[in-house]
């Protein structure tokens, strides 16, 4: 799977935990889940389950930890299904 | 001095409608949601029939976004959830975005996250406990569904569940009644709710107080006050009412669906006879003459009683005490019916459900028929009048009306409704 179909699967992952719709548009691989998404930090760890459950792979604390941008998350996930 | 509280909108989640307008249909024909689930077959229950409402996704979505119905998945939080939002509407009132101080809610509940519950209990055990996510403790904790309307609805006043088993949906009504009526809020949202889950209905399986006679008859298997009733129909489900300081809801112009007059909640002490699943009924006879007192009514003065009438042995014991409080000799007794016919005993949503019931009635002036008691217990039809157990639904005139509940723990509540003249 390259980068691109995983943001894109990413991208559906994390449109409902959007407080508001029209951020999505804006997303980028720079862009910070947190500080430019406004995600509840709550539902972070919801979102470490999506993807786990979408991708079929195992995401360990260290792993979520260091998922702090679109792009993190795309390398995080690109390590596990080519592992 | 008390202020007047009134009703300006309600909303059903049940078995025989999800709006009040099919519930009220059903109610007036007699139409039963209860049937027989192959689900409970397979996990061998005794009592393998239910009522549990059944919701279409669109219904769902029309209220609750994606990420609100991820804290849904509790099936009795959604049934609260969705009677609420749609009692609010019901009553056109709008949500704002920042807090409304002068509203609340009082929503009881029982175990509305039944199955939530069972689903961690397995990721706990295989020690995944990571999987739990965020929404677990939103959905089964017991205040899971005050929590999350009063987030929907930016509610800043009292945001509490009440719980007292099969007592809590009118006894959410009572205490959220008398907040407004003592000037500390302007509207509160009232109701309960409970799962229509076999993780729920199991303890009452095994206690063996709901019907094992009924597998393949599901529609005769609650039979509220008949000679052959054989125990409950146990069910899942959610009722919500808008109450409201008659100044508000004269202000906004807003439907009045009925007035609440009154109401008291006691418990027997499981003293005198009561248990924690018999009522003391010294308790349920205070309990009556409380509201009549707190509504400032005789005996005389009620048309209508909706029982809590479960079909079990207690039906007789009931109407016995209804009769010794309200008259001394056979000439009188008010209309007598039971819900619980058409859709089961929904446990900690039946008073709510009663409740949204009882306004229909006094609203629109009828008597809905309870049905499955064409064979009246001989020790009811002995005291009163069968003629006041209308198995058909009749339309007359419904000034007084009282809805009552009694939960195991001996605890026990009684509302009064009044109808409310407009103009």
């Amino acid at each position: 799977m390259d980068d691109k179909e995983i943001e894109e699967k990413l991208r559906a992952i994390i449109k409902p935990y959007l407080p508001e719709e029209g951020l999505l548009d804006g997303i980028s691989r720079e862009t910070h889940m947190l500080n430019d998404l406004k995600i509840n930090s709550a539902h972070l760890v919801d979102i470490i389950l999506d993807a786990e459950d979408a991708f079929e792979i195992h995401i360990s604390d260290d792993d979520a930890e260091r998922m702090m941008t679109v792009q993190d998350a795309i390398d995080v996930i690109q390590s596990h299904l080519n592992a | 001095m008390k202020r007047r509280v009134v009703i300006t909108g309600m909303g059903v989640v049940s078995s025989i409608g999800n709006d009040l307008s099919t519930f009220e249909k059903n109610l007036r024909n007699g139409t039963s949601g209860i049937r027989h689930f192959p689900e409970l077959e397979q996990l061998q229950f005794g009592c393998q029939i239910g009522s549990r409402p059944e919701i279409p996704a669109e219904l769902i979505d029309l209220y609750f976004t994606p990420l609100q119905q991820k804290q849904l998945q509790a099936d009795g939080v959604l049934y609260g959830a969705l009677a609420s939002a749609m009692a609010w509407r019901d009553a056109q009132l709008a949500v704002g975005e920042t807090a409304d101080w002068d509203s609340g809610c009082i929503l009881g509940a029982g175990l509305a996250g039944a199955d939530v519950i069972r689903d961690s209990v397995y990721h706990i055990d295989a020690g995944n406990t990571r999987r739990l996510g965020s929404t677990t403790v939103p959905q089964t904790m017991s205040s899971a569904i005050s929590a999350f309307v009063g987030g929907y609805l930016g509610l800043g006043n009292r945001v509490s569940t009440n719980a007292s088993a099969c007592s809590t949906g009118t006894e959410a009504m009572i205490l959220a009644a008398e907040h407004i009526a003592a000037g500390k809020a302007e509207r509160m949202l009232a109701g309960g709710c409970d799962s229509g889950s076999p993780y729920v209905w199991a303890g009452f399986d095994a206690m063996r107080v709901t019907t094992r006679k009924h597998n393949t008859t599901p529609t005769l298997g609650s039979r509220p006050m008949s000679a052959t009733a054989s125990g409950f129909v146990p069910g899942g489900g959610g009722a919500a009412l808008v109450l409201e300081s008659l100044e508000s809801a004269m202000q906004r112009g807003a439907r009045i669906y009925a007035e609440i007059r009154g109401g008291f909640i006691n418990s027997g002490g499981q003293r005198g006879g009561g248990t924690m699943t018999a009522p003391n009924p010294e308790g349920i006879k205070r309990c009556i003459q409380g509201a009549l007192n707190d509504a400032e009514i005789t005996a005389r003065d009620l048309q209508l009683i909706s029982g809590h009438l479960t079909a079990t042995i207690f039906d007789a014991r009931e109407v016995e005490l209804w009769r010794t409080v309200l008259s001394q000799d056979s000439s009188f007794f008010p209309y007598l019916n039971a819900l619980k016919g058409l859709t089961g005993h929904c446990l900690s949503a039946s008073g709510a459900l009663e409740g949204v019931a009882t306004a229909l009635q006094v609203y629109a002036q009828f008597v809905h028929g309870s049905v499955n008691c064409e064979d009246l217990h001989p020790e009811i039809s002995a005291i009163i009048d069968p003629e006041n157990i209308p198995v058909q639904s009749l339309d007359v005139p419904i000034e007084f009306a009282a809805s009552s509940s009694f939960g195991f723990g001996d605890v026990n509540s009684v509302v009064i409704l009044q109808r409310f003249e407009h103009g």
